[in-house]
């Protein structure tokens, strides 16, 4: 009935979500969702509804080989100078085919 | 009875929140709706001023703003680089955000003038439009040199044009402009009559986050702060010698030189991060945020108003 896939997890500024979002639709996920978020890290407290303190955690559910090239291509881009932590998990999922491109 | 505007008291009030740590927050979606408000407000009123007025007759008065706002940057940049010490690109993205202008603080300004009963010309607001954006690129070529190719100007010029900020001021413009003073009464209670009471919100929301900012003054020591209050005190200066040689009112000369003096907080520091996204946006911040906001609000205007009656009276208008 389900099928393993890889869950994509990006928390980063609010300030780059438009570039984020180029860069996501130029790989070519099939898919994302992007939720506002609050917290604290090493870049201290991200609290605001102010774009400049305000973060967003952004979810992409894609086959394993497409969640590789996207999380080297983000760490290339956006580490060095933005406050990113990303992860990947495996994930379970129903209705496989509308997470590969 | 106090005579501070209570404005400036709900400013107080949530910076006194803020640095008592309460759990006191503007929920997300009402302060980008008192935000928007207020940036409609602003762009309508300058709309209707400029329905009354042939376009024209302004030009000389928008080329010399647009002209001050590439020149601003250039002024606060060497002061940075040379007497702060500041890397390259920590002083083009400082001396960008003292370049452009704080619309919160416009608006403050509007109504001190209309609490005092100061005419000035509402058309300003068109000048906040023209004055935002100039330091941007400024401050990008400041921070990347003008022959690298490496700044993706397409994407900067959507991030300083098509964002919120510019969009909202233009709409309001244009909608003000096409439909007159009589065509926006239908609409003036939210915008007009509620125009103090979103500006009183927007101010408490904007002390909780200025109190966030006072943390890092201590980190960023003494230059920053001198920098964040003399800075605005001299481009007020030329604010208002500027505005005295266009000819505007006193309430006039008071708002432009307020425009001078004040520093971005949400235009530049959106496009430093995609543009320069070295600099520290911290600094910057703390700077605009931290120390030229509050004295902006607090004693700023008042004081850019007595300047610029004492320049009209040393120059002998009215």
């Amino acid at each position: 009935m389900t099928s393993r896939i890889k869950l994509v997890t990006v928390f980063t500024e609010a300030a780059i979500e438009s570039s984020l979002v180029h860069e996501l639709d130029g790989i070519g996920v099939p898919g994302y969702t992007i939720t506002n978020a609050r917290g604290k890290g090493s870049g201290g407290v991200r609290s605001g509804a102010w774009e400049a303190n305000a973060n967003i955690r952004v979810e992409i559910l894609c086959a394993e080989a497409l969640a590789e090239l996207l999380i080297s291509r983000l760490q290339e881009r956006y580490y060095e100078h933005y406050s990113m932590v990303m992860y990947m998990s495996d994930v379970d999922v129903l209705r496989p085919e509308k997470f590969s491109s | 009875m106090s005579s501070v505007d209570p404005i400036i008291w709900f400013f107080m009030f949530g910076i006194f929140a803020g640095v008592v740590k309460s759990e006191l927050r503007l929920p997300g979606p009402i302060y980008e709706f008192v935000s928007m408000l207020l940036l409609l407000t602003i762009g309508l009123k300058g709309g209707i001023e400029l329905a009354q007025r042939p376009f024209f007759t302004l030009l000389p008065e928008i080329s010399a703003v647009l002209a001050a706002g590439f020149a601003l940057p250039l002024l606060a940049f060497p002061i940075l680089m040379y007497l702060g010490r500041f890397s390259r690109v920590d002083s083009a993205s400082i001396a960008a955000h003292y370049g452009s202008v704080s619309v919160g603080t416009f608006a403050v300004a509007v109504a001190y003038m209309h609490s005092q009963n100061i005419f000035y010309e509402e058309y300003m607001a068109l000048f906040v439009v023209i004055l935002e954006v100039p330091a941007i690129l400024v401050g990008i070529l400041l921070a990347r040199g003008v022959t690298t190719g490496s700044v993706k100007w397409s994407a900067v010029m959507h991030e300083v044009l098509l964002g919120k900020g510019v969009m909202l001021l233009l709409g309001g413009l244009a909608i003000g402009w096409l439909s007159g003073p009589q065509g926006v009464e239908t609409i003036s209670p939210l915008f007009f009559g509620l125009f103090k009471g979103i500006l009183a919100l927007f101010l408490l929301e904007m002390g909780l986050i200025t109190a966030t900012q006072l943390g890092s003054l201590r980190r960023y020591g003494l230059f920053l702060v001198g920098f964040g209050i003399i800075m605005p005190l001299c481009f007020a200066v030329i604010g208002a010698a500027l505005g005295a040689w266009l000819g505007l009112s006193v309430g006039g000369t008071s708002i432009l030189a307020t425009l001078f003096a004040s520093a971005s907080y949400i235009a530049v520091p959106a496009a430093m991060r995609v543009s320069v996204p070295e600099a520290n946006p911290t600094l910057s911040l703390t700077a605009s945020l931290g120390i030229t906001f509050p004295f902006n609000i607090l004693l700023g205007i008042p004081l850019y108003h007595a300047l610029s009656t004492k320049l009209f009276a040393i120059l002998g208008g009215s």
